[in-house]
């Protein structure tokens, strides 16, 4: 699989990104500038955390303008797969190719630990190797991952499965513990935990890697 | 016309003794103007003297005793002199590291303050070449039952976590304490580690006939302006004249800078003749600094330097301490390519002046020369002071008068873990992004943080540490021992010390006494370094630590760095599971000078300073060594702040483990703070290897269990009680003092 991250200015989880897809992985990973306008060649965008433009103005709204992001919208229709992690996550809904938003944390302070989450729909294809309500682990590190969307949203959120990972113990106040949600097509995925960091032993877990292999996993069938 | 020119001409500077309120003496006025210019300076030329000749800058007060350090050690390929140390770790690469201050505008703008002392000690690491991979903080600050304390400790730490954060590098560590000596001048002590290839170094040179200086990053604005020598002066309580003083940050920027400069070095190495960054006394010293090392000549045009306001005049371009800004001197004709990968980072750089032959440091602005004086002056030039060294009564007549009984050691130690300096520090450090880079194996919560290098089997152990009521009791021993309990941390994690980086915070040098405490904590320092082979690479002094004539505690803080060949040999301080045995290593004493205990229970610190025998120290550091290198431990904890009562909590409180067993030291000796202890948990069985290793110096004391109860036989009493109360209280300590 061909790998690509979204390399802004700013962006401060990029190279981990890299070395988690190329070492552990050990799949073809390419750094792309956010000037970048064609990312046909593509399977994967990786769009990574950080504080895109200083994250002046409002959380990944300035990324969302960045030219690499029209590509992204351009292959995501083509069913292409589009992963946005933390900073990621929030250029993803600032650009709509997400729903809702992430406000600052309940607790306006920034929040940086390993956090447990329930994986909530494992027929994904970010997700199909884990077992459905798996207690899984990962870092967090935001001070905006305080996700919210209208309640209609949320109703069609909950009743499409677009729910990937759910937070125990709810870390940030995000409506009905949401870490990380698909859209409606289930090609993109958005979440604040940093599989990235949690791709080897000597980092505290792997349960990160085991979401990046499941879009490995071809054999599985993905049911939305 | 510059409209300062016009204001004060040099007579009337030397008429209205103008120099005095910039911070210089007549003495030094005299030097000026009499053996060094020959003629009466003009306001900017003045102005440069006065921050470059300030103690933040010059160090004319401490490198008198600053040379007593002991720099040397066959690791050392950089030491002290440069923007940061640097240490061959092997495989041609190499560690730079340096601590530095950002007291006094912490206090008058803490978040800012704070966040432009990560930015400041970010710009050292990798202005030497080397890419930043971790910072550390060490923080103190008066009492919490004051609520000015309570909104500096939420400010400072949002600012280093704000600028951290944004910039990508984990914060790792670091430490907090709590003294009434703090009230009105907290420290804010900032460590950062860079890595590089031995090939990249770099100095911040400026050398070379018709080279091009080059100036990148943030526009000069108004503020800051002069902060050298508002850092080296006393504070007073109505500080709010110094507000203008204190500078702003723009972590974004300096992200930019720190990959297009790391670019440069990469890929346009043999171009850029040196590089530094911009910091007290901002383009003055930068660029006299660079220009000095070789004895050049520089010629800048101010009307070149990219500006923020309008009509700012020389002075004040040249003493701004803007944030965000490097200073590089490139070799003529290679201009462009250092200027076309600023651009691609979107950052301004213009070539302000020129490197020339002639030895004189030379402005123009408006085609007018605004100064005009050897280089060297700036720099080398200025006199240095010795000073009186007075012994404190404290010291020459301790009151040793301090006693106390322990009634419920249970009960005594609940009380303990609650104390601010002493409880769990997480509600402080969760707020630091600690794992970007995915290289942080072990963060902020054991006794030193670990971080790999990616690619090898090597990793990093690094600590800050200093205990200043130690230091205040008794300067020399307090010293000693704040590098011996600094390289405990990095031996009880599985590492080497292999280096050291300071800030040493004290109080005005002109006090006889406060230049005791320094002079007597160096030599301390010192001679513990010299004995583990871990030499000073760098540092950073902050004098003038005083509010309204009350001065903080001698506070000479140690980061220290220590090499893990092995990964495999990363330790953490927490007991792994039920069944483990658990040693106390080293001897225990009555010692309770200066300790927590003491200051819970009387809120003084009195008495003369324990015993400490550092070959004591280096023996039981060895022994640890060796186990954990031989893979015969499951965890490793020193032995600091409160004693075995608050080590044993530590060891357990992770994985909720319980506790039983006997030890051969009195209720009271649970609390004491004898020196050169650890903690050590095994898998039965390792016993017999580990014992025969051991031999007399590790006593067995019990044994962890599932029941979540404490239970240690004591010689007069019990230890008992409930294991999860002992948790709460050491997690809730320092939050319900927030609230």
């Amino acid at each position: 699989m061909n790998f690509g991250i979204i390399s802004f200015p700013g962006s401060n989880c990029d190279w981990d990104l890299y070395y988690a897809i190329k070492d552990e992985l050990n799949e073809s990973c390419k750094m792309i500038s956010s000037d970048e306008t064609n990312l046909d060649e593509f399977d994967v965008i990786l769009i990574p955390g950080g504080f895109s433009y200083g994250d002046y103005l409002r959380s990944g709204a300035i990324g969302s303008l960045a030219s690499a992001m029209q590509a992204v919208k351009k292959i995501a229709k083509e069913g292409k797969i589009i992963i946005g992690i933390c900073n990621g996550f929030q250029i993803l809904t600032e650009s709509n190719l997400l729903p809702g938003s992430l406000m600052v944390n309940e607790q306006p302070e920034f929040i940086s630990k390993w956090q447990n989450l329930k994986v909530e729909n494992n027929q994904t294809i970010f997700s199909n190797k884990f077992k459905k309500n798996q207690i899984v682990k990962m870092p967090i590190a935001h001070g905006e991952g305080n996700y919210y969307c209208d309640e209609e949203t949320l109703k069609e959120l909950e009743s499409n499965h677009q729910i990937v990972f759910r937070y125990e113990d709810n870390p940030n106040g995000s409506v009905n513990d949401i870490a990380g949600i698909t859209n409606k097509e289930g090609n993109i995925l958005g979440m604040m935990p940093h599989p990235e960091r949690a791709v080897e032993t000597i980092l505290g877990g792997i349960d990160g890697l085991t979401l990046f292999q499941s879009l490995k996993n071809t054999n599985s069938e993905v049911i939305k | 016309m510059i409209e300062e020119k016009m204001k004060y001409s040099p007579e009337d500077i030397k008429t209205k003794k103008l120099y005095l309120d910039m911070g210089l003496t007549q003495e030094e006025y005299d030097i000026i103007s009499k053996k060094l210019l020959n003629r009466l300076p003009n306001y900017t030329e003045i102005g440069l003297y006065s921050g470059m000749w300030s103690e933040h800058c010059s160090y004319k007060n401490s490198k008198p005793v600053l040379k007593k350090f002991w720099t040397d050690g066959s690791r050392v390929i950089q030491g002290p002199g440069e923007g940061a140390g640097v240490l061959d770790i092997g495989d041609d690469q190499a560690i730079v590291f340096k601590a530095e201050s950002h007291n006094h505008p912490s206090f008058v703008e803490p978040y800012e303050g704070a966040a432009t002392g990560v930015g400041g000690i970010i710009r050292d690491i990798f202005s030497m070449g080397a890419k930043p991979i971790a910072s550390l903080d060490s923080l103190r600050f008066g009492s919490l039952t004051n609520t000015k304390n309570k909104y500096l400790l939420n400010k400072v730490v949002a600012g280093i976590a704000g600028y951290g954060n944004c910039i990508g590098i984990p914060t790792v560590g670091g430490e907090i304490e709590f003294d009434d000596s703090y009230n009105g001048n907290p420290l804010v002590n900032v460590m950062c580690i860079g890595l590089m290839n031995q090939a990249d170094i770099k100095q911040g040179k400026a050398t070379g006939n018709n080279n091009s200086i080059i100036y990148v990053g943030a526009k000069t604005g108004r503020d800051g302006i002069n902060g050298a020598s508002f850092a080296s002066s006393q504070f007073s309580e109505n500080e709010d004249n110094d507000r203008s003083a204190v500078q702003v940050g723009d972590p974004f920027m300096e992200k930019l800078l720190v990959d297009a400069c790391l670019e440069i070095n990469r890929d346009f190495s043999d171009d850029l003749v040196g590089i530094q960054d911009m910091g007290a006394a901002g383009l003055v010293s930068s660029s006299a600094e660079m220009a000095a090392k070789d004895n050049s000549g520089i010629k800048i045009n101010l009307d070149l330097v990219p500006q923020r306001e309008l009509g700012m005049s020389p002075y004040e371009i040249m003493l701004s301490e803007s944030q965000e800004r490097m200073l590089l001197c490139v070799k003529d004709g290679a201009e462009q390519n250092i200027l076309d990968v600023f651009k691609k980072y979107n950052l301004e750089a213009v070539i302000i002046g020129k490197v020339n032959e002639n030895s004189q440091y030379c402005l123009t602005m408006n085609d007018q020369v605004v100064c005009d004086i050897p280089t060297r002056s700036l720099v080398d030039d200025v006199p240095t002071y010795t000073h009186e060294l007075v012994k404190p009564e404290r010291l020459i007549n301790p009151d040793t008068s301090f006693d106390f009984e322990v009634e419920n050691p249970y009960e005594t130690l609940n009380n303990l873990l609650s104390q601010p300096t002493i409880s769990s520090k997480k509600s402080v450090y969760q707020q630091y992004d600690s794992r970007v880079q995915t290289n942080t194996v072990v963060d902020s919560g054991s006794d030193a943080a670990v971080v790999r290098i990616r690619g090898t089997k090597k990793a990093l152990a690094m600590t800050t540490d200093c205990n200043s009521n130690y230091v205040y009791l008794d300067p020399y021993q307090g010293g000693q021992i704040a590098v011996a309990e600094a390289a405990r941390n990095i031996i009880a994690s599985g590492g080497t010390p292999i280096g050291i980086t300071n800030c040493l915070n004290f109080g005005n040098p002109d006090n006889s006494e406060s230049y005791f405490e320094l002079e007597e904590s160096v030599k301390g320092i010192s001679d513990v370094c010299q004995k583990i082979d871990a030499p000073v690479i760098g540092g950073n002094v902050s004098l003038y630590n005083e509010t309204d004539d009350h001065s903080i505690k001698p506070t000479p803080m140690i980061g220290m760095v220590g090499l893990i060949e092995d990964n495999k040999n990363i330790i953490t301080q927490d007991a792994k599971g039920s069944d483990e045995l658990v040693y106390l290593i080293g001897d225990t004493f009555d010692d309770y000078s200066g300790s927590e205990i003491q200051k819970m229970l009387v809120n003084k610190i009195t008495g003369e300073l324990n015993h400490f025998d550092v070959n004591q120290e280096i023996n039981n550091q060895e022994l640890v060594k060796d186990v954990i290198k031989k893979s015969l431990v499951k965890s490793v904890h020193d032995l600091s702040e409160g004693g075995l009562g608050v080590a044993l909590t530590e060891l357990l409180q992770k994985n909720e483990l319980g506790f039983k067993g006997q030890v051969d030291l009195t209720k009271k000796q649970l609390f004491s703070e004898t020196q050169s202890r650890f903690l050590i948990s095994i898998d039965s069985a390792k016993q017999s290897e580990f014992e025969a290793i051991m031999k007399n110096s590790a006593n067995l004391i019990g044994k962890t269990n599932d029941i979540e109860l404490v239970d240690l036989e004591l010689s007069d009493g019990k230890l008992l009680g409930n294991m999860m109360d002992l948790k709460k209280s050491w997690e809730e300590g320092l939050t319900c003092l927030m609230k």
